[in-house]
């Protein structure tokens, strides 16, 4: 996982129910919609109007602050709908969401942090939606089974590291470990959406907040591969933490078909799962007590080819230059991987600690070489 | 990606509409439109607008152009950024290719020369910082909008490797004169931090105009190509500009007295430009580029006496007149000098004439951990021909130099350098593939 304090803003590209309007080219008809205004500052954010008709809605918020700020639209149950931050004091940003009928919550953040300042809002009537062409329609539908898959499959794997954990049995609970997080890994970028799981399950040390004790507050897969790999050893805090780490994940279960997915925030979670390699797994971060990083690295990857594979049809017409790139780029770095897995038939790799830095520069520049095309993905989709 | 990179000449259509929401400085005038009014005379800014300032001539006119960010123009015979004026900052790179494909790498080149244009005059690359699809990450990276080309050169450089066997189909081209620098004694190379198949020296007066450079070439390379290693340089150590004061070194010394001077085309002609009948022809009016980063030893130098350090160079510290002498540009009468002092030995008469063009930097890369300055000479040579022109003067040094005592070579790299790019159709290294 990423630093928690970035963990709001990933969400917010997988759950968006709807991405911030397409560029310069596209003709906006300004005529139907209204614009909502919020005026920001320090200490309010005030919305111009509290309920407005459903469909693509338009909020233009101007901060007369002193502090930078970001906006948000919520779901009363805190899941992003869509944002934008850096939001200087002084300037004026527009954000565009399509909104179905129901509440919705605007929060300003001045600074940036905590909660912000709410106010509750209505969208009402039925609403457009936004026509979307029957293959992005179907890759949405595919990946969102594919989500639900990975978390279905996850529940037993995570429950044989759970039980191996309980049982004291340290070997076992070695071996069972990075098995039970690759359908977490895979889909990634949607876990984050729900802000509040991920720091529960897949926390590390240093992602730890001001004020929480690494002994007390740590919870999830990494604390325990700490005291497995690490310190060898299963206290009774342990077990205590395999079962909580499963509860959240049957919290994980049941919500992930909630998710809002969208043919962008498909594409930019395939983005964000090769940052999360870039940032953690080439270094080593993520695993590293038990160097299990080429596992994550992986499965990343397989998330990430996922979520394109089902966009292909969209992209392969609106660029054919990007899709045939992104092929090659997926196949290279996947060839890649391939060197450090000495079983073809079984999902194990090298150990990461015996991985040399000229072998890591070699599979960074390869990450690179796939993030880059990567990162266009989200306009090919959006065209 | 070819698309990513508008192959088109710098235009002077309508700046871009400023963003709604600023991300880049609200009201910071682009650099396009910098151009137009950036202080320089009205000549100058027109010129430079145009993307044909010529601002080479050393002199009162060259330190205006320095000081109006003037923009060096990109084309010509000889690739700028050699015999070029000496601008104050410097951020090289040097690349490992990554495809094996040849026409993936003339496709690279052709791209990185339609960036190279545009930056060069000023202006970002591709559809620019702002203003496009929200959902797609702008083409260029937008640290440099707002700002002067500030004489900002790109010169790129071809490794042995980019000639092996089996590779591009290039190692009949390989020429003679690009050798494999043998092991000179006292070297301590880090192959993390030497050789590359490819190399861009990108100079400027401002070191955000030269590290924004490298980031977009090394971005819109991504997939072709990879950095192998990087540096930054401050503080030119030799001038090619004779009439201005010389520059000196992190030791203190002037640097670069008697360096080749960039208007000065018949040593240009004779030491520094490989020449049509020198045995490849692709390379005629470029050269070879040796690069060499030099540690220093700071904190031992700077415990050494007065006496010891005029000895070791043949030079006094404060006029840097050779020893004997009261001015820092009489000849120098090398007999007079220390059998080993450092300028002795890298004489041209030392070296039966060896003479090349010194374009190096000085480098403090913070500490290295023990409380050292990371510091030293990132020397950067140009000449005709690697063997009669560094090889012979370095194994001088090598063998005897009592400077040897407070310096270790630690990074090492050699590039034939291609001509230059002659117009808006012309590509880097295009001679090469033909």
């Amino acid at each position: 996982m990423r630093p928690v304090r970035l963990t709001v803003v990933t969400a917010a590209a997988v759950v968006a129910a709807l991405t911030a309007v397409t560029g310069c080219s596209e003709k906006s008809d300004a005529s139907g919609d209204g614009t909502i205004k919020v005026a920001a500052s320090d200490s309010s954010c005030e919305v111009s109007t509290k309920e407005f008709p459903a469909g693509k809605v338009a909020f233009e918020v101007e901060n007369k602050g002193s502090k930078v700020t970001e906006l948000y639209i919520l779901f009363p149950d805190d899941r992003i709908v869509a944002e934008r931050e850096n939001i200087g004091p002084g300037t004026k940003a527009t954000i565009t969401a399509e909104l179905k009928a129901g509440d919705y919550e605007i929060a300003c953040k001045p600074g940036m942090k905590g909660d912000g300042i709410r106010q509750s809002v209505k969208a009402t009537g039925s609403g457009t939606p936004v026509k979307r062409s029957p293959e992005a329609d179907a890759a949405v539908a595919a990946y969102r089974k594919y989500v639900q898959e990975q978390a279905d499959e996850t529940i037993p794997k995570a429950q044989a590291f759970a039980d191996a954990v309980k049982a004291g049995d340290v070997e076992a609970a070695k071996k069972a470990y990075a098995p039970s997080r690759i359908g977490w890994e895979r889909t990634e970028p949607v876990a984050e959406s729900f802000g509040d799981i991920d720091p529960k399950v897949d926390v590390r040390e240093d992602g730890l907040e001001a004020g929480q004790d690494p002994e007390k507050d740590w919870t999830g897969w990494h604390k325990l591969e700490k005291s497995l790999f690490e310190g060898n050893k299963i206290d009774d805090n342990d077990k205590k933490l395999a079962e909580t780490l499963m509860a959240d994940l049957a919290v994980w279960q049941k919500k992930v078909g909630e998710a809002e997915i969208t043919p962008t925030s498909m594409a930019n979670g395939a983005k964000e799962l090769l940052d999360e390699v870039a940032t953690g797994k080439v270094t080593g971060e993520e695993e590293r007590y038990s160097h299990t990083d080429l596992v994550d690295f992986k499965a990343n990857v397989e998330g990430a080819e996922k979520a394109y594979e089902l966009l292909k049809p969209v992209t392969s017409k609106t660029d054919p230059a990007l899709t045939a790139e992104l092929d090659k780029q997926f196949a290279a770095l996947n060839n890649l991987l391939e060197k450090y897995r000495p079983n073809k038939a079984a999902y194990e790799f090298v150990s990461y600690d015996k991985v040399g830095e000229a072998e890591r520069k070699e599979l960074s520049d390869g990450v690179n070489a796939l993030a880059e095309p990567l990162s266009k993905l989200a306009a090919a989709v959006a065209k | 990606m070819s698309e990513s990179v508008s192959g088109q000449e710098p235009a002077q259509d309508e700046a871009q509409g400023a963003p709604e929401q600023t991300g880049t400085g609200a009201g910071a005038p682009s650099r396009r439109a910098v151009l137009g009014w950036g202080g320089a005379g009205l000549a100058l800014g027109a010129a430079a607008a145009g993307g044909t300032a010529a601002v080479l001539n050393s002199g009162p006119d060259m330190v205006s152009a320095a000081s109006a960010g003037a923009a060096v123009p990109f084309h010509g015979e000889h690739q700028a950024g050699i015999a070029s004026a000496v601008q104050d900052r410097l951020h090289f790179a040097a690349f490992d290719m990554k495809t094996k494909d040849r026409g993936e790498l003339i496709q690279l080149l052709k791209d990185w020369t339609a960036a190279a244009r545009l930056m060069t005059a000023g202006q970002p690359v591709g559809e620019g910082g702002y203003g496009g699809l929200p959902e797609a990450p702008p083409d260029d990276t937008g640290e440099a909008l707002g700002l002067k080309a500030s004489r900002l050169t790109l010169t790129i450089g071809f490794g042995p490797g980019l000639f092996a066997k089996g590779r591009f189909g290039l190692e009949g081209k390989r020429p003679g004169a690009l050798i494999d620098l043998e092991l000179f004694p006292g070297d301590n190379l880090d192959p993390a931090r030497s050789g590359g198949d490819l190399c861009v020296q990108a100079c400027a007066d401002d070191p955000q105009v030269a590290v924004h450079a490298i980031r977009q070439l090394a971005r819109i390379g991504f997939g072709k190509t990879a950095v192998r290693w990087s540096q930054l340089g401050f503080g030119k150590t030799s001038s090619t500009t004779p009439d201005e004061q010389t520059p000196r070194n992190m030791m203190g010394f002037k640097d670069g007295t008697r360096n080749i001077s960039g208007t000065d085309k018949a040593a240009l002609e004779k030491h520094v430009w490989v020449g049509a009948g020198d045995g490849s022809d692709w390379l005629t009016g470029g050269s070879y580029l040796v690069a060499r980063r030099i540690r220093m030893n700071i904190e031992t130098w700077d415990r050494t006496p007065l006496g010891e350090q005029e000895d070791i160079f043949g030079r006094d510290k404060g006029e840097g007149a050779p020893v004997g002498k009261s001015k820092e540009r009489d000849e120098p009468f090398l007999k007079a000098m220390k059998p080993e002092a450092h300028v002795r030995l890298a004489h041209p008469d030392t070296n039966n004439g060896a003479t090349i063009l010194r374009r190096g930097y000085s480098f403090t890369d913070g500490t290295d951990g023990l409380g050292r300055l990371d510091a030293g000479l990132f020397f950067l040579a140009y000449q005709r021909d690697v063997r009669t022109g560094f090889v012979p003067i370095q194994r001088n040094l090598a063998k005897s130099d009592v400077l040897n005592e407070y310096i270790q070579h630690v990074g090492s790299a050699v590039f034939a350098v291609p001509p230059g790019v002659r117009d808006k159709d012309d590509w880097w290294g295009r001679t090469l593939f033909a």
